[in-house]
């Protein structure tokens, strides 16, 4: 869905410079009139590490932000793919569903919280607890990733090409993640498992899809070992 | 030779001993009996058991010769009720001030979460989703549905964000404050466990903390973004479980809250540790003291709508928690009373069919039940079982629970016409004394009798 072709002509193209608007009319823009328009391309100016830039977005739509977004860029997103030619704030693309979020630069905390669906790339590094809680959407960081990452992980997959921090995928679910660097700690009930054919053949689609040139065979796998499914197995359910 | 018989002695010899310690208790007794054999803590529904002080502990001043008091039958005694009048472009108006609490579908069964959108439709007032997401029947059942954005977030997406009517962020629960939430294994069906993304069958145990924004200068900027993804149109409201509540309430005011939510200890829960249940939180009424105390000092009174939980089971609960300061109240455990909960039959093709066995097999009876975290609801409620939530008929709880609710605003009416008010908004702090010094010193009312107010 990433490669649809894009009208870049001006006349399909709504700027939006946050030097002197504000974010309002953009979220408006976006959630109201962008459907009938006819824009198929907006782009915001001088975001100055606003807040909540492009959040909630549901609509097929090219949006570029020209500099550093603050926290929740491009919250909820459904259908939209969002490029930040810049750094972000926390919870970047957080409770996405669907379409797709870049970050050109590096990522604050909670990147990808709680994504349903579509797919985050952060180019860079990204910070503590990167997807957190994450319900089957797919990221992709190109550096590496701080603390506490995938913690509580549900659904989808994590792709690291550096390092990840302590803790990785503390209390996983069903969430699969992929690291090419050295993991410092893994979490409760995290573990390492072989990668199979599925994971390389996965991998390498989703690093072909966020353009990074990395070979999947280099990539370790973690998954749920599955013993905190319960709460005690000793106790034989006893509670 | 046989002794003579002495009286003192033998009536000594053959007594049998019942004092019981006030320490080990049989309670206690039963709770390390418990610990010993299971080395898990026990994790059950309901809300405290404990006695606290509570709004049974005040009593209202009604009119007499210095306030006259408005005709029981005769004389008109509004109930509207409006929350989210401060960002809100489209407030919650209601025509009752009390609401249903935020319960889980997976807590719940789907056909209660729409029994409860039938009556609060029907009532003119609101219903709450909860930790598990928004159902299609509890969405097309209630006129007016608030949604739940909770730690764990199962279920949330922008599709029912944008359908919703309110939207709450859930920072605690009063039955656990500083907890996640709890659904085990036996009620994480696969309708549950598709809508939490969680696999089938698993002991569910939801984060405590958001897991993007930390502290109320990042709540700011998370209850913008909710703004900002709704267009500024409907209300946001944030619930917290009652801890610090004077601290709480100004936080959540400044972080741009509309309507602020306080859950006292005694609120209900349908799984959580006991530990946790009895001694963690603060009771309702010392709770919501305070949070009128921290809106009054911020003037914002008025323009940010308090609505206080966690034990409001009667119309003169409501009474004293509209005339302490409250907007409105929402009530949880109540209303899961009025559709039968601990009620010794469900009712099926109007026939009352007993459910003694059914609560004897789970090592309880009718009146003491909190098995909600069983799974195994002898009256269908608590339950994610095919057959047992049949035992639920949804027309028949809407209907308990429209009674319910309807029995409670009219005693709430009957206060507010003695106490000499048009509209049960106007009850207010003076109507009211307490009957205890603790009630007294935490409600900060005057003791009967007396112009003392401990601590005042």
């Amino acid at each position: 869905m990433e490669s649809v072709m894009l009208d870049r002509s001006p006349a399909t193209t709504r700027t939006f410079d946050l030097e002197g608007g504000s974010t309002r009319e953009l979220n408006q823009f976006l959630h109201t009139d962008l459907a009938a328009s006819g824009v198929r391309r907006v782009e915001v100016l001088n975001p100055k590490g606003a807040h909540s830039i492009a959040v909630g977005v549901n609509h097929p739509v090219e949006i570029d932000v020209q500099g550093h977004g603050g926290y929740y860029l491009g919250g909820m997103n459904k259908h939209a793919s969002i490029t930040v030619h810049g750094n972000v704030g926390w919870g970047v693309a957080e409770n996405m569903m669907s379409g797709m979020v870049r970050v050109k630069g590096f990522a604050s905390e909670s990147a990808g919280a709680t994504g349903h669906g579509g797919l985050l790339v952060i180019e860079g590094n990204a910070s503590l607890r990167c997807g957190i809680s994450m319900k089957g959407i797919d990221i992709v960081v190109g550096g590496g990733v701080g603390n506490y990452s995938a913690f509580m992980a549900q659904a989808g997959r994590l792709v690291v090409c550096g390092d990840a921090g302590d803790a990785l995928g503390d209390s996983l679910y069903e969430a699969v993640l992929y690291v090419r660097g050295r993991i410092k700690s893994l979490g409760a009930d995290a573990r390492e498992e072989p990668m199979g054919a599925a994971d390389i053949a996965g991998v390498g689609d989703l690093l072909r899809r966020a353009g990074l040139a990395y070979d999947p065979a280099e990539f370790k796998r973690v998954a749920s070992a599955r013993q905190l499914y319960h709460w005690n197995a000793d106790a034989n359910q006893e509670y | 030779m046989n002794k003579p018989f002495d009286p003192v002695s033998a009536s000594a010899a053959h007594r049998i001993q019942r004092e019981e310690s006030a320490g080990y208790d049989r309670r206690v007794i039963d709770y390390i009996h418990h610990a010993a054999a299971s080395g898990l803590y026990e994790i059950r529904g309901l809300g405290a058991k404990r006695h606290l002080p509570s709004f049974d502990d005040l009593v209202f001043l009604a009119g007499s010769a210095s306030r006259y008091p408005l005709e029981g039958y005769r004389e008109r005694c509004t109930t509207k009720t409006v929350l989210g009048t401060r960002f809100a472009k489209k407030p919650v108006e209601l025509d009752i001030p009390i609401t249903f609490a935020g319960m889980s579908f997976g807590s719940l069964s789907a056909r209660v979460k729409q029994a409860l959108g039938r009556a609060a439709t029907a009532l003119g007032t609101s219903t709450t989703t909860g930790d598990g997401g928004m159902t299609q029947e509890e969405r097309e059942s209630s006129k007016t549905l608030v949604y739940q954005c909770l730690p764990s977030r199962y279920g949330f997406n922008p599709d029912d964000v944008r359908r919703a009517d309110a939207i709450e962020l859930v920072i605690g629960q009063g039955a656990k404050p500083g907890g996640g939430g709890m659904l085990l294994g036996q009620k994480v069906n696969p309708r549950v466990a598709k809508m939490r993304t969680l696999p089938e069958g698993i002991d569910q145990r939801s984060a405590c903390r958001h897991p993007d924004w930390t502290g109320p200068d990042d709540l700011v900027i998370k209850l913008n973004e909710l703004r900002e993804i709704t267009d500024w149109q409907i209300p946001i409201y944030v619930k917290i479980g009652a801890t610090r509540v004077y601290h709480d309430v100004k936080l959540a005011v400044h972080a741009g809250a509309d309507v602020v939510v306080v859950d006292g200890m005694q609120g209900g829960t349908a799984a959580t540790q006991t530990v946790f249940i009895e001694n963690v939180g603060i009771p309702t009424l010392a709770a919501l003291r305070q949070a009128v105390e921290a809106l009054e000092e911020m003037d914002m009174r008025g323009k940010v709508q308090l609505v206080i939980s966690g034990g409001i089971r009667t119309g003169a609960d409501v009474a004293k928690a509209l005339a302490m300061g409250a907007d409105a109240v929402s009530v949880g455990q109540g209303a899961l009373i009025a559709m039968g909960c601990n009620h010794d039959s469900w009712f099926g093709d109007g026939v009352a069919h007993s459910a003694e066995s059914d609560y004897a097999v789970l090592g309880t009876a009718p009146g003491f039940c909190h098995h909600c975290h069983t799974g195994r609801c002898p009256v269908g409620i608590t339950t994610q079982d095919a057959l047992l939530e049949q035992r639920l008929e949804p027309a028949v709880a809407a209907k308990r629970l429209k009674n319910y609710f309807k029995t409670m605003n009219m005693e709430l009416t009957t206060i507010a016409r003695a106490c000499g008010k048009s509209n049960v908004h106007n009850l207010e702090r003076e109507d009211l004394v307490a009957l205890t010094i603790e009630a007294a010193a935490m409600a900060n009312l005057p003791l009967a009798g007396t112009n003392w107010i401990p601590g005042a």
